[in-house]
This record gives structure tokens, C-alpha cells and sequence, in this order.
């Protein structure tokens, strides 16, 4: 049993990726849903708070303006929105609609669909955190601590890659497309009320304080934070927080890997699970 | 060779066999259909093919591999066409087309051969979803076989509810595909029509012909109409309007003689007399002979 191979040039691995980069990140500028969440929301929020709370320091963070601490909370919760939500939501929706069976059944490799998915919301993660930043700076007399920017940026990228990875594990679970928005805000939006990202948390209630501890959005939004208070030393590297990040993501991946599905879940089917 | 080959494929969901050990082959070039009620098994056994599902038990071949396991190079040469999958809403149509031919190895157009570039003309042409398409000679340069692809492709676009407009100098071709034909000689339309009654063909005289029987003179033959037979290469040729009463005059005289008469035929004007006859193509052909 031979198989024969088409005849020509197959698509070369590096730009077909870049390519299906460009054309998520194509429908991701035409979809206006997912660009207000992942661009306009943040900025919003850092437009209203920001001017809510101007003039205001906080002692606890060694009396950085509020600014300066909501910014990079607000670019976490950015990466968050984009990442985690967009993901959810975007997944299901397409597996719904068959988009993700259709690309199945293309020579297309399963992981550069994948793999452009996580680049090209992690771009616009970028994005929207420089878009932010240069706000914050012009608006809110926000300082960019240099020394610290690559860990900024490091720790940036660290956390969209594991909210990715735990958007499309969630995605995987959830039933349907419908169900999707719904599952990804019920799971956010409690959790960044408790995670440092729009207020310190230090006076609140010790248990809320332990529970914002388990998930990754407070270690994330702490560790970011960190690295624009320039009342801290050294460059900015919070291991311990981004460890837990790295854990969560790893977690996000080991479900993603057994959980993804191509296929529309048709209900009452459950035994026509898909080829991986 | 087998494209597809099937043997004893089993698929079970749970307790319930959705495909209960079927077996059958398709042959490279065939156009095989499976029939059948819903719930048949129809899709599964075509999901089970398109390497979507596995099985749970039998054996089957894809173009020589096994689909669970074919991988992108088998993926590379099929074409999915599924009862229901999404498209990117947000994207235009050229911009589908063009990610989705992004995906297959690319042969530089000029490695097409003729039909292949001819398809590719074809495949330009309707990419965009046309009402109205135009096809100069669309099958010009194409083996038989792929002329009776591209005439399925061109009727299946007729079949969505598009005008084309074709040029052609194949009779054949306008027969099968055309509904109205014009024919064009010299800068002028000189006929026009349905196919069959392009230039008179329905209503046009009838052609008898048969070898002459040995020993027999064309003026031996009984009258057969208001028109004289003539003599061409030892075969009787008669034009008539009505070939019934003709036929049963020469095919009486016949018996009477006891003789069979060889190469007997009626014939209306095919589409490519009435062509040639219109466009003076007949005029060229007698002046060669």
C-alpha cells in the first residue's frame, strides 16, 4: 500500500504560519466585538479609573500614583480579555460553525492553526499593552521604568501564552458557542475583582486574599505591576509569580491537548467524538 | 486501480452500528454514489473516508492509504465538500479562496499542462461567484476526458442558476451545453436556435441511402418521391420530405427482388451539416473531394 504524494511545492512550514497569522489577525480587526473587548474595554476602564482616582497614591505600593498601578493592571487584564475570552468565545464559536472541521479537513498542519491563533492573540495583546502604556503615559504622567521594560515585556508575553492556553482548554470544555461567553465571563470576571488589578487587595478580607491567590490573573497582574513601580530594585523578574502563571498554562495545555475537538458537539452525540 | 477501497467496514456507536460491514471499491475516474435514507450510514462512511472518524472495525483505502493515518499528504489531494462547514463571515470571497489554495503544494502555473491551465482559466473564472459567465473556448486543447469533466462543471454552474456565454467550435459542445445556439460565419449570424432545430434540422428533409444492390440500375428503382435519387460511390442518395413512404417503397422493391439492401440508413442533417451547409464549410469540402 503505497500512498502517492500530490506533485508541486508544498507550502513552505515558516510562511504558511505567518500567513494564517495575518488572516486571523485580519478577522480579528473585522470582527468588532473582539476588537472593542481586547482594544477599546481596557482603554476605557484606564480612562475612568484613571481619572476617577488622579491625584491619588498608594502607600502600600511605596506611594506610586494610582495610575502607575492601574496601568499595568489593566494591561493584564488586557491580555486576559484578548487571550482568555477572545479565545473561549472565538473557538467554540468557529468549531460551532464548522470553520474548525473545514480547516480539519485541509492539508493545513493542526498545529500552525492553532499556533497562529496563540501569535496572533498575543499581537494584539502587544498591541493593545503599548496602546495602553502610551495613554497612560500621555494622560497620566505614567513612568516607564527601563530597567525593568524586559521583564515587562517578557512577563507580558509569558501570560498571554498561558491564557491562551487556558482559553482554548475552557473552549474544549464548554458545549456550545452560545454557552462560550458565557462560561468565559462567569469564570473572568469574578477573579479580576479579586486580583490586585483595579485596586491592591491589600486591605481586603484574608480568604478573598488566599482565594485571588490560586488563579494566575493576580500573580500575573502583580508580577506585571512590579515591573512599573519604580520603588523596586533589580529588573523586575517576579519568578515566584510567574511560576505560577507557567503552571497554570501548563495545566491549560495538558487539557487543550486531550480536550480539543474539530467537530460541531452535536447533543445526544456524544460518541462521535472526532479524530484528533 | 481503486481511488477508494472498502472491505467489511464496521462503525459503532456504543451498542448501536451506525455502518454494519459494508464492502465496495471506486474505480480512479468513476462518479460512484451512495444512496440511501437518513440515518443510513451514508455520512458516517464518508467521514470514516475523509479521515475524520475512525472505525471500529474492516478495512479501507484512500487513494492508496489508510485516511486514520493519511495525514497532510493525503489531505493534500482530496476535496472536502461537507454537508455543513462554516466560512469565515468577516472575509471576502477572493480572500477564502485564496487561504484555502494556500494550504495545497503549489505548482507553478507554467508546469500546467494545457487542460490543467485550461481548468485553472475555469477555476479563475468562477472564483468570484459570477452571475454571468464568459467562456471562449473553454475546452479547446482538452483530451476527451477532460472535455466531458469540464462540460459536467460548466452544466453544474447552469445548474446555479448562471448565464454563460460560450464560444465554441465544437458541435458536440454546443449540443450538450447550450441551450439556444447561434452560428456565426463570415461577422454574421446565419442561424440561430435550439440545438435540435438549428437551421431546419427538425423539419428538414431526411436522408435514405443504401448500397446498390449487384447487378441493379438506379433506374430500376421504383419512384420514391418527387425527388431523383443520385448515385454517389455505388451508394443510392435520397433527399425527402417524406421518408416513411419512401422507405416503404424501396424496402418493398427489395423484397420483391429478394435482395438485402446493404448500408441502409436515414439520416436527418446533423448539427454539423446544417454548420457546415451554413457557414460554407460543405462548398470547401466538395471542392477538396
Amino acid at each position: 500500500m503505497s500512498t502517492r504524494t500530490r506533485a508541486g511545492t508544498r507550502p513552505a512550514t515558516w510562511p504558511l504560519l505567518l500567513r494564517q497569522v495575518r488572516h486571523q489577525n485580519k478577522l480579528f480587526l473585522r470582527n468588532p466585538f473582539s476588537a472593542f473587548f481586547s482594544l477599546a474595554f481596557p482603554l476605557m476602564f484606564l480612562l475612568l479609573f484613571g481619572s476617577l482616582n488622579s491625584g491619588q497614591t498608594l502607600e502600600e505600593r511605596g506611594g506610586i500614583s494610582y495610575a502607575q498601578f492601574l496601568t499595568p493592571g489593566l494591561l493584564a487584564f488586557a491580555v486576559v480579555s484578548t487571550c482568555y475570552t477572545g479565545m473561549v468565545t472565538g473557538v467554540a464559536m468557529n468549531r460551532d460553525m464548522g470553520i474548525l472541521k473545514r480547516v480539519r479537513g485541509t492539508p493545513l498542519p493542526a498545529w500552525i492553526y492553532v499556533a497562529a491563533r496563540i501569535l496572533s492573540s498575543v499581537w494584539f495583546s502587544v498591541v493593545s499593552a503599548v496602546l495602553m502604556v502610551a495613554v497612560g503615559v500621555a494622560l497620566f504622567d505614567v513612568h516607564i521604568v527601563w530597567r525593568m521594560l524586559p521583564a515587562a515585556f517578557g512577563t507580558l508575553l509569558l501570560g498571554a501564552a498561558c491564557f491562551c492556553a487556558l482559553g482554548i482548554a475552557v473552549a474544549a470544555l464548554v458545549p456550545n458557542g452560545e454557552a462560550a461567553p458565557v462560561v468565559a465571563n462567569f469564570t473572568v470576571l469574578p477573579v479580576v475583582f479579586i486580583s490586585d488589578l483595579f485596586f491592591p487587595m491589600d486591605a481586603a478580607p484574608a480568604w478573598l486574599r488566599a482565594l485571588g491567590s490560586v488563579f494566575p490573573v493576580k500573580h500575573f497582574a502583580l508580577a506585571l505591576e512590579e515591573t512599573f513601580n519604580p520603588f523596586v530594585g533589580g529588573t523586575g523578574w517576579r519568578w515566584d509569580h510567574l511560576a505560577v502563571v507557567a503552571l497554570w498554562g501548563v495545566a491549560g495545555v495538558l487539557v487543550a491537548v486531550r480536550k480539543f475537538q474539530w467537530e460541531p458537539r452535536t447533543p445526544g452525540a456524544s460518541g462521535r467524538r472526532p479524530r484528533r | 486501480m481503486a481511488a477508494i477501497r472498502v472491505d467489511g467496514l464496521r462503525k459503532a456507536y456504543g451498542t448501536t452500528e451506525a455502518v454494519a460491514g459494508i464492502s465496495f471499491e471506486v474505480v480512479e475516474g468513476e462518479c460512484f454514489a451512495l444512496l440511501g435514507p437518513n440515518g443510513a450510514g451514508k455520512t458516517t462512511t464518508l467521514e470514516i473516508l475523509e479521515g475524520y472518524r475512525d472505525r471500529s472495525g474492516g478495512s479501507v483505502e484512500v487513494l492508496g492509504a489508510d485516511p486514520a493515518h493519511g495525514g497532510r499528504d493525503l489531505r493534500e489531494r482530496i476535496g472536502i465538500v461537507l454537508q455543513s462547514a462554516g466560512i469565515d463571515r468577516e472575509l471576502t470571497v477572493a480572500e477564502v479562496v485564496a487561504l484555502f489554495g494556500g494550504y495545497y503544494p503549489h505548482a507553478r502555473c507554467r508546469t500546467l499542462s494545457g487542460g490543467q491551465q485550461r481548468r485553472l482559466d475555469l477555476a479563475l473564472g468562477i472564483v468570484g461567484d459570477p452571475d454571468l459567465v464568459f467562456l471562449d473556448e473553454p475546452t479547446t486543447g482538452f483530451d476527451p476526458s477532460a472535455r466531458r469533466r469540464s462540460w459536467k462543471l460548466i452544466d453544474s454552474l447552469r445548474a446555479l442558476g448562471k448565464t454563460i456565454l460560450l464560444t465554441t467550435h465544437y458541435m458536440d459542445e454546443a449540443q450538450n451545453l447550450a441551450d439556444r445556439v447561434a452560428i456565426l460565419a463570415a461577422g454574421r449570424i446565419v442561424a440561430e436556435g435550439s440545438p435540435a432545430s438549428l437551421g431546419g434540422r427538425d423539419v428538414a428533409e431526411a436522408e435514405i441511402s443504401f448500397r446498390l444492390p449487384a447487378g441493379a440500375g438506379l433506374d430500376e428503382l421504383p419512384p420514391l418521391g418527387p425527388a431523383r435519387p443520385r448515385l454517389d460511390d455505388g451508394r443510392v442518395v435520397l433527399r425527402t420530405e417524406a421518408p416513411t413512404s419512401a422507405l416503404h417503397a424501396v424496402t418493398g422493391w427489395a423484397l420483391a427482388r429478394g435482395v438485402e439492401l446493404e448500408g441502409l440508413a436515414l439520416n436527418r442533417p446533423s448539427l454539423e451539416d446544417v454548420y457546415l451547409r451554413l457557414t460554407g464549410g460543405d462548398q470547401l469540402a466538395e471542392d477538396d473531394a
